[in-house]
C-alpha cells in the first residue's frame, strides 16, 4: 500500500466527531482509514458509530471496551486502579453496555487485537494499548526511548501505533522507526479546547534520492458540532462531568491515572 | 512434590533504586524493613553505581526509574542522580517529606522542565492529623511532612500523597474526604492520594501481627490470575549487596536475584506472606492507587 493513511483512536460513542473527522480525511486524499478502537464509553447513542465505521470500509482494532462490549463482561477493562476511576468508569460502561445491540455486540467480538501490513516499505502495527496488553496506557511522559527500541525491536515493527490513553504523542525512534499514539476522536485533549484529533502518516521523498525518503506525522485538529453533543449526553442523563469536558476541554474524571506533565496541563 | 507458585520474568520495565538502603530520619513503627538513623543493613547507593546500572537498564530497554529507601534525600548524590536518570526515562521518588531543601527542589523542576519525561514525588503520611500520623511516624512528623507537601507545590509539582492503611475499611472515605481537605489548607488545591496495604513484616509486624502461614499464594490461586499485577514480574531493584526482586522483600535471602540486572531476569518463586498482600491488591508499589479490597 502506498499514498497517505489516516488513523482514528477512541470513538468513544462520539459519533458526531467521527463523521466529522471522515469527511475531513476524504478532503486530504487519504487511501485508506483505520481505527484503533475504544468505540464506546463517555458520549451517547453508542449504535451511531458502528454504521459509520462499516459503510466507510474503516479497518479497526478491538480496544478494551469493545472486548468487555462485545463479550457483555463486567468492566470495561480500562486498566485503571483508583475507585475513583474505576466509579466514572463503570456509569459510562454500563450506559453502553445497555445501549449497543446485539449485532454490533458481535461486531465487536471478531475484530482484532492487532493489524500488520506493510506501507512504503515499512512495517507497521496497528494495536490499542501497546502491543504487548491492550489496555497498557504507554503515556508520552513515562515511556522511555529505550523501551519503544525495545518494542520495535520485539514486535520487528517499524512504525507502531496505539491510543488508549486519550492524549496523541509521536516519538521518532533510530533508523526512522516510530511510536506515534493518533490521539482520540471521543473527547477533547484536557487542554481547554473542544476540538479532537486524528493522524495522518505520508512519506516525504527526497527528489533525487527516493531511497532517503522519512516518514511524516501530522495531527489533526477536528472541530465538530460538540454542543450538539452535549444536548444529546443531557437528553440521555449522562453525568454532568462528562458533558463538561465536551463543553470545556478539559478533562473532570479518570484523572488518576494521569502522570504528573500529563495532569499538571491539565485544569483539574 | 509440592507445585511452587512462580512468577516468569516477563521483561524488565521498571528499575528501583535502594537509594539509602536502609537508612532513614524517621523510625516510623509499621515500617517494612525498619528503616531507622541507625539500621545499617542496607547502604547507600553511590552516584558510580547508579550510573552502571543505569548504563545496563539501558541497554535493556526500562521504562521507568524509582528512588527509595529509608528516606532517598539523606543520600547526598541523590540530586545529580536524578538529574541524569531524568535525561533517559521518568523517575518517581519515595520520600517522607521532611528534609526536603528550597534548593534542591528548584534543581529537581528545572530537570523536570528540561526533561520529556515526569518527575513524580511520593509523599508518605499516614493520616489526616497529627493523632493519626505520629503515633505511627513519630513526633512532629505530620506538621513537617505537610510542610514538605506545600514546599514540593510551591516548587509546582504534584506529589501523590501515599498513605497506609491502618483504619476500617468502613471509616476509608472520610478519612479520605479529611486529607483532601487538610491538603488543601496547605496550598494543594488538586491532592492525589494512593492507599497502601500494611504490609505484615518488619516493624509492622511488631506492631501488629505477622503473616499466617495460610496467607500464602498457592499455586492453584495463580490460575487465571494477571501476574503484570506484581511487580516481580516486571520490576527489579538495585541495593548496595546487588539486584534483588522487589522493594519490599530486600531483606528476605530468596529475594537476591544476582550482580547484574541480566542476571535478575529469572523466575521468582512466591514464598513470602507479602506476595499475599502484593496477589490481593495488586499494583501496590505503582503510583496510581490500588484497587480496594472486599473485607
Amino acid at each position: 500500500m502506498n499514498g497517505k493513511i489516516a488513523f482514528f483512536g477512541g470513538i468513544y460513542n462520539n459519533y458526531l466527531a467521527l463523521e466529522t473527522a471522515i469527511a475531513d480525511a476524504h478532503g486530504r486524499d487519504i487511501s485508506q482509514i483505520y481505527c484503533l478502537g475504544d468505540l464506546g464509553a463517555f458520549g451517547p447513542h453508542p449504535d451511531r458509530v458502528f454504521p459509520l465505521l462499516i459503510e466507510n470500509g474503516i479497518q479497526t482494532v478491538q480496544g478494551n471496551y469493545d472486548h468487555s462490549i462485545g463479550h457483555a463482561l463486567e468492566d470495561c477493562q480500562c486498566g485503571y486502579s483508583d475507585p475513583r476511576d474505576n466509579h466514572f468508569a463503570s456509569l459510562s460502561y454500563a450506559y453502553t453496555l445497555e445501549n449497543t445491540s446485539p449485532e454490533y455486540r458481535d461486531w465487536m467480538k471478531q475484530l482484532p487485537a492487532e493489524i500488520r501490513f506493510t506501507w512504503q516499505n515499512r512495517s507497521v502495527l496497528l494495536c490499542h494499548g501497546s502491543p504487548r496488553k491492550t489496555n497498557e496506557f504507554l503515556w508520552e511522559s513515562t515511556t522511555s526511548t529505550a523501551f519503544l527500541e525495545r518494542l520495535a525491536d520485539e514486535q520487528d515493527a517499524d512504525i507502531i501505533l496505539g491510543t488508549h490513553t486519550g492524549l496523541h504523542w509521536h516519538r521518532r525512534l533510530e533508523n526512522d522507526r516510530h511510536f506515534i499514539n493518533v490521539g482520540v476522536l471521543g473527547r477533547p485533549e484536557n487542554d481547554g479546547t473542544t476540538n479532537v484529533w486524528y493522524t495522518v502518516l505520508s512519506v516525504e521523498e527526497e527528489e533525487k534520492r527516493p531511497e532517503n525518503s522519512s516518514v511524516s506525522v501530522e495531527f489533526i485538529p477536528v472541530r465538530y458540532d460538540y454542543e450538539k453533543l452535549a444536548w444529546e449526553m443531557e437528553a440521555e442523563n449522562i453525568p454532568e462531568e462528562f458533558i463538561e469536558t465536551i463543553r470545556t476541554g478539559w478533562w473532570t474524571t479518570c484523572l488518576e491515572v494521569l502522570p504528573a506533565k500529563e495532569r499538571r496541563a491539565g485544569k483539574y | 512434590m509440592l507445585l511452587q507458585p512462580t512468577v516468569p520474568m516477563a521483561s524488565l520495565d521498571e528499575l528501583w533504586f535502594q537509594v539509602s538502603g536502609t537508612l532513614c530520619n524517621l523510625k516510623c513503627e509499621h515500617c517494612f524493613i525498619s528503616c531507622s538513623p541507625v539500621n545499617d543493613t542496607f547502604g547507600y547507593l553511590s552516584y558510580e553505581r547508579v550510573m552502571r546500572m543505569l548504563q545496563e537498564s539501558i541497554e535493556l530497554g526500562v521504562k521507568e526509574y524509582y528512588f527509595t529507601g529509608g528516606e532517598p534525600f539523606l543520600n547526598r548524590e541523590l540530586i545529580p542522580m536524578i538529574e541524569q536518570v531524568l535525561k533517559v526515562g521518568p523517575v518517581t521518588v519515595l520520600t517522607n517529606g521532611t528534609v526536603l531543601k528550597a534548593d534542591w527542589l528548584k534543581r529537581l523542576q528545572t530537570a523536570e522542565q528540561n526533561s520529556r519525561y515526569s518527575l513524580e514525588f511520593r509523599v508518605s503520611i499516614d493520616g489526616p492529623t497529627p493523632e493519626m500520623n505520629d503515633p505511627i511516624r513519630g513526633e512532629r512528623t505530620f506538621q513537617r511532612a505537610m510542610n514538605g507537601v506545600a514546599m514540593l507545590c510551591e516548587y509546582g509539582f504534584l506529589p501523590i500523597i501515599t498513605i497506609t492503611r491502618t483504619w476500617e475499611e468502613t471509616e476509608e472515605d472520610a478519612i479520605l474526604d479529611s486529607f483532601r481537605a487538610v491538603l488543601k489548607e496547605h496550598g494543594y488545591h488538586r491532592p492525589r492520594l494512593k492507599v497502601l496495604p500494611r504490609l505484615k513484616m518488619g516493624g509492622e509486624e511488631k506492631r501488629t501481627e505477622g503473616y499466617t502461614p495460610l496467607e500464602r499464594i498457592t499455586p492453584e490461586m495463580m490460575e487465571g490470575f494477571d501476574v503484570s499485577q506484581l511487580l516481580c514480574n516486571h520490576s527489579r531493584v538495585v541495593t548496595d549487596r546487588g539486584v534483588a526482586v522487589c522493594p519490599i522483600l530486600i531483606e528476605s535471602e530468596s529475594a537476591q536475584m544476582g550482580e547484574t540486572l541480566k542476571e535478575s531476569l529469572v523466575d521468582f518463586p512466591l514464598l513470602e506472606g507479602a506476595c499475599y498482600t502484593c496477589y490481593q491488591y495488586g499494583s501496590i508499589c505503582a503510583n496510581p492507587s490500588s484497587k480496594k479490597v472486599e473485607a
